[in-house]
């Protein structure tokens, strides 16, 4: 990684340089007929910069990142799997960058027919047929869905059911996305299995329950084995049941959650379907519902009549969550990723993931707590055994000493009904070398840990900076460079 | 298998580790009976090579606007740097994630923390955040934030706001106990009227609107302050190269999708929107935001900010809905503005605008009049047909002829219906526009000859 | 052992009673699994608050918790200075860190609540 800071553009502009020129401006042209009060008096103050020394700036801003294409990133619930660069060869392609979205259906029925099958293969492969690929990103399909959940109930006249069950170890996002649709939220227990607790999830079913939002796998790797019951209680007391499609990595081609029961779930493009996560997004979050919710989706969705394809709004549409059709350029990679699999690799991705993340689970076990120590999904969590705790080591400095010795951490302090966890998934495109060194380095810090090494209070030592005061980036905000006047 | 590198060798060797006799032993204490029994029914994988031809031929039955683009509404055919298309897919910005690591991340926060800098002097405010979903949702979660922070539940949303902005208000505020009152236009404008009072959390308006004409900003902030309200505007960013930012004008919030800056139309998306505000409200800013800090030697450096606004920490108190950013696509937003710089702006907008005046001029001499002559445009025009049969016409002749445009209005604004609009950029071609001309000029004939 | 003088919440509040008027604060315990402190928010003083009724946020980097009223009643004084400077609260929660005075209607305002012995118990279980 390169260790010498680069400057901000800001401190690199110098007056009069230039990279993009558009020839034929006028500006008293251009502002003819333009109302005064409405016309800008100075420049927008952005950076002045010549090409070459905008290339270098970029290109060396990326070699200060740690990436999937660099080293493994064990990020659990983050699905960090190779990104096929096939799939950014193909939406780099004109024919389908260059569609504008109000392009009439007719010059857009490749664009059309790649979003109508992608619906099909996620509504086949999750058993819920009703699929719409609108939502921008994992918590906007959970948002989306629980309006869909509103709308279902608003028809049934059920206007008392406003409670969302949730359990204790569900992602932030879950309970969240229940507020922003007008639902409260009531916390399920989890039991010493790490799964459900199902005599805590039947005391608070009644005619005020409109539905349930559970994870399955679930945030601690694990298979809620009662997930058929739950659904069942679900159903029994009048509500729904949603599945966050977080972890679907793990049971893609081998269980459908229509199948046992789930009635809404989302999918999360960008981990189960190999499409980047660029730092951060795009995301993509389709949801996939039964044909009974199927007409609450939002708008549009595509349809084949007479061989052709169209957007259309359904039924009872709760609407729009967002503008245009969905993140189709994101949903294009999705779909390349499907048909480069077929339905034979789709489900080699999941035995493939479950068998890498317990082969590290078991790898790494003797040296580690593993609080639910047998056979995993696709993750697993562990946390310090208490020979490190005692030697006043937390999972933050783990953390960091992983990143020195070459490796992004797994994800930490999470989920939180686990103290000071540390949460591996190596999906399925590692090899088993790059997970027998990780082990060996998670090996290697648990020893140091328990040595009590102080250096690992200081680490990381070799990244482009040590570890970060993120405290005062909130006590005294600087948020963006400050010109001088 | 595609993607998958362990042999079948390395997968028993790795099997006899965990202690199973076989992948689908792997899966044994699940509930046996919610098994698949069976294959999915998916196609059989294509190689890398039919994968290309296969998504070749579905890319063949797509024809692009692009390049021969009068289509606006939102998305406008913009051009960009090939550096932009280049260094976004180096794979140390493609295939990482959120920065939530600062050390190994310095990178992505570093570009982050300048498309903070630059958005907030776009908009004229002192922050802003690190990207939205899209234009539509950042304009629903600024609703959602001027609600939370005036206690308020009514807001005033613009009749010439994108429909699709306005649509994703509507379901965004629907379970939430608010109300959204729509203010009508009247000659292509925004009439205001008597529709904001003491119980409105936030007035909101875009510059330009979706007819393409230019608001009158200062009279929102005023009606808004009366009654303490939030001002909020959607802009278009290109047009900030002539326009007056509404941060400048007093606004407290402004939002906006990104496309414009370095996006390619993509369908529609992912393009990526933008949210900027002031200071003292950065507690109540939905999104994500980086800040510089120091490492413990004293070094410069950038980290996650403010992380517990973030909705995952909030859990049910959470009062936004963004979770993730649209990073990689607020990265091509950031390097495109640093390669337009100031004066790069200022000419895509002038030389926009001065296409959009040219097509006037030619539409006019066709017979095709600006339907708001009153109101003033940016690079947007809004033309008035004889009948919405001649507009559908008017689309499907440029369309004979290779050309993309005519967006009509009567679907979003009953009334309307004789009503269309049609954009240009700096990309726009004059002899497309000579083309335009003709091919107007056939329409109208021909309507004249029946 | 905490202090004895006063009584826990399970939430990690103390109420200290003195005629009528109860000071509460949160326990070094809720510091320290919160991290380093960031932000204070206080409700305004006059303000009626009922029994587990949250009054204020705490935040850390990358935590924030609500802070619950052991106690009913009214606001009468917050410690002005401490959301500026979080110092106090940091390294003295049980004393300097105090957060609000509420006044209590009735001797028994603090009756129900944990006593030092049994709120160990809750953080040996938290921990």
């Amino acid at each position: 990684m390169r260790l010498t800071p680069v400057n901000l553009l800001f401190e690199d502009s110098r007056p009069g340089r230039r990279t993009v020129r558009t020839p034929g401006a006028d500006r008293s042209l251009a502002t003819a007929g333009l109302p005064r009060e409405e016309l800008r008096e100075k420049p927008v103050a952005w950076p002045e910069m010549g090409e070459l020394d905008l290339v270098r700036h970029f290109t060396r801003l990326s070699q200060r990142n740690y990436a999937i294409s660099t080293n493994f990133y064990p990020l659990g619930s983050c699905t960090m799997k190779y990104n096929p660069l096939v799939n950014e060869a193909i939406a780099g392609q004109g024919a389908w960058s260059g569609l504008h979205p109000l392009q009439d259906d007719s010059s857009v029925q490749g664009a059309l027919k790649v979003m109508h099958d992608l619906a099909a293969d996620l509504g086949e492969a999750t058993g819920l047929p009703g699929v719409t690929l609108h939502p921008a990103a994992g918590a906007h399909g959970e948002l989306t869905a629980l309006m869909v959940l509103r709308a279902w109930l608003d028809e049934q006249g059920e206007d008392k059911r406003r409670t969302i069950l949730i359990p204790d170890s569900a992602h932030g996002t879950n309970p969240a996305s229940c507020t922003l649709a007008g639902f409260k939220v009531v916390s399920v227990k989890s039991d010493d299995m790490g799964l459900t607790d199902m005599d805590d999830l039947r005391t608070h079913l009644g005619d005020h329950v409109a539905g349930m939002m559970i994870t399955n796998p679930n945030t601690l790797g694990l298979f809620e084995d009662n997930i058929a019951e739950i659904c069942e209680l679900i159903h029994q007391t009048g509500g729904k049941v949603y599945m966050d499609g977080a972890n679907f990595n793990a049971i893609m081609g081998i269980a459908r959650p229509g199948d046992f029961g789930i009635d809404m779930m989302h999918l999360n493009l960008h981990k189960t379907m190999s499409t980047p996560h660029g730092g951060g997004g795009p995301g993509s979050g389709p949801i996939c519902v039964t044909e009974e919710l199927t007409k609450y989706l939002p708008t549009p969705a595509v349809v084949k009549t007479n061989g052709k394809y169209r957007l259309r709004t359904p039924e009872a549409s709760i609407g729009r969550v967002r503008a245009f059709h969905g993140n189709f350029m994101v949903l294009l990679r999705a779909y390349s990723y499907v048909k480069r699999l077929g339905a034979i690799g789709i489900r080699r991705v999941a035995e493939n993931a479950v068998l890498n993340a317990n082969y590290l689970r078991v790898k790494v076990r003797d040296h580690w707590r593993v609080p639910h120590d047998r056979i995993c999904m696709h993750e697993f969590v562990a946390r310090p055994t208490m020979e490190m705790r005692e030697a006043g080591i937390h999972t933050m400095d783990v953390a960091k000493r992983l990143m020195e010795l070459g490796y992004h951490p797994p994800t930490v302090y999470f989920p939180l009904v686990i103290n000071e966890a540390i949460m591996a998934e190596p999906t399925e495109t590692e090899s088993r070398e790059t997970l027998d060194g990780f082990a060996e380095a998670m090996i290697q810090v648990a020893k140091e840990a328990i040595a009590g090494e102080e250096f690992l209070h200081a680490a990381p030592r070799n990244m482009p900076v040590t570890r970060v005061d993120e405290a005062k980036a909130v006590k005294n905000p600087n948020l963006r460079y400050q010109h001088e006047a | 298998m595609p993607y998958i590198q362990n042999s079948d060798a390395d997968r028993e060797a790795m099997l006899a580790e965990v202690g199973v006799g076989s992948v689908r032993e792997l899966f044994d204490s699940l509930p046996q009976d919610q098994l698949l029994d069976r294959d999915l029914a998916i196609d059989p994988g294509l190689n890398e090579e039919q994968l290309q031809r296969h998504l070749a031929n579905l890319g063949a039955e797509n024809t692009p606007a692009a390049g021969a683009c009068f289509l606006g509404g939102g998305f406008y055919d913009h051009a960009w740097p090939a550096l932009v298309d280049h260094l976004m897919q180096r794979t140390e910005f493609l295939t990482s994630y959120t920065p939530y690591q600062p050390e190994c991340s310095q990178g992505t926060l570093q570009w982050i923390y300048e498309f903070q800098t630059m958005i907030a002097d776009l908009c004229g405010c002192e922050v802003a955040n690190a990207s939205m979903y899209d234009g539509a949702s950042a304009a629903a979660e600024a609703a959602l934030m001027a609600m939370n922070a005036t206690g308020r539940s009514k807001v005033v949303v613009s009749a010439g706001m994108h429909p699709h902005a306005r649509a994703t208000i509507m379901t965004y505020l629907k379970h939430i106990d608010a109300e959204v009152v729509e203010a009508p236009l009247k000659n292509g404008v925004t009439d205001w009227g008597d529709l904001v009072d003491d119980q409105t959390a936030a007035v909101m308006v875009q510059q330009p609107n979706y007819l393409g004409n230019v608001e009158s900003m200062a009279p929102v902030v005023a009606i808004a302050k009366a009654v303490k309200a939030y001002s909020v505007a959607s802009i278009y960013p290109v047009s900030m190269g002539l326009l007056k930012s509404p941060g400048e004008q007093g606004f407290d919030i402004v939002v906006g999708d990104g496309q414009s800056l370095g996006v390619p139309l993509g369908y529609g998306g992912p393009s990526f929107g933008f949210f900027a505000a002031s200071l003292k409200a950065v507690r109540k800013l939905p999104g994500r935001l980086v800040g510089i800090s120091e490492d413990t030697e004293g070094k410069r450096a950038f980290t996650l900010a403010f992380q517990t606004r973030e909705q995952h920490i909030r859990r049910e108190k959470a009062t936004s809905n963004i979770c993730t950013n649209n990073a990689l696509i607020a990265l091509r937003g950031c390097m495109h503005m640093a390669a337009l710089g100031p004066e790069g702006l200022e000419e895509v907008a002038c030389v926009s605008r001065q296409r959009a005046l040219e097509m006037v001029g030619i539409l006019k001499q066709a017979g095709f009049s600006r339907a708001f002559p009153d109101a003033a445009f940016f690079n947007e025009v809004a033309f008035r047909a004889d009948s919405e049969d001649q507009v559908l016409q008017f689309k499907r002749a440029l369309k004979d002829e290779g050309l993309f445009g005519v967006i009509p209005m009567g679907r979003d604004y009953p009334g309307m219906e004789d009503v269309f609009t049609m954009a240009c950029t700096e990309r726009t071609l004059p002899e497309d526009l000579i083309r335009l001309g003709r091919i107007a000029a056939t329409v109208l004939q021909q309507e004249v000859a029946r | 052992m905490r202090p004895e003088d006063r009584s826990y919440l399970d939430s990690h509040e103390w109420a200290k009673l003195d005629g009528d008027i109860a000071t509460i604060g949160i326990t070094d315990f809720a510091v320290e699994q919160l991290g380093e402190l960031v932000y204070l928010d206080l409700p305004d003083v006059g303000r009626t608050l009922e029994r587990g009724e949250a009054f204020g946020e705490v935040e850390s980097v990358k935590a924030v918790s609500d802070v619950n009223s052991p106690v009913a009643g009214e606001v009468v004084e917050t410690n002005d200075g401490l959301p500026d400077d979080l110092e106090a609260l940091q390294n003295d929660a049980l004393n300097g860190g105090w957060l609000i005075k509420v006044k209590v209607s009735g001797p028994d305002a603090l009756s129900g609540l944990k006593n030092a012995a049994a709120y160990e118990e809750v953080v040996a279980s938290e921990s």
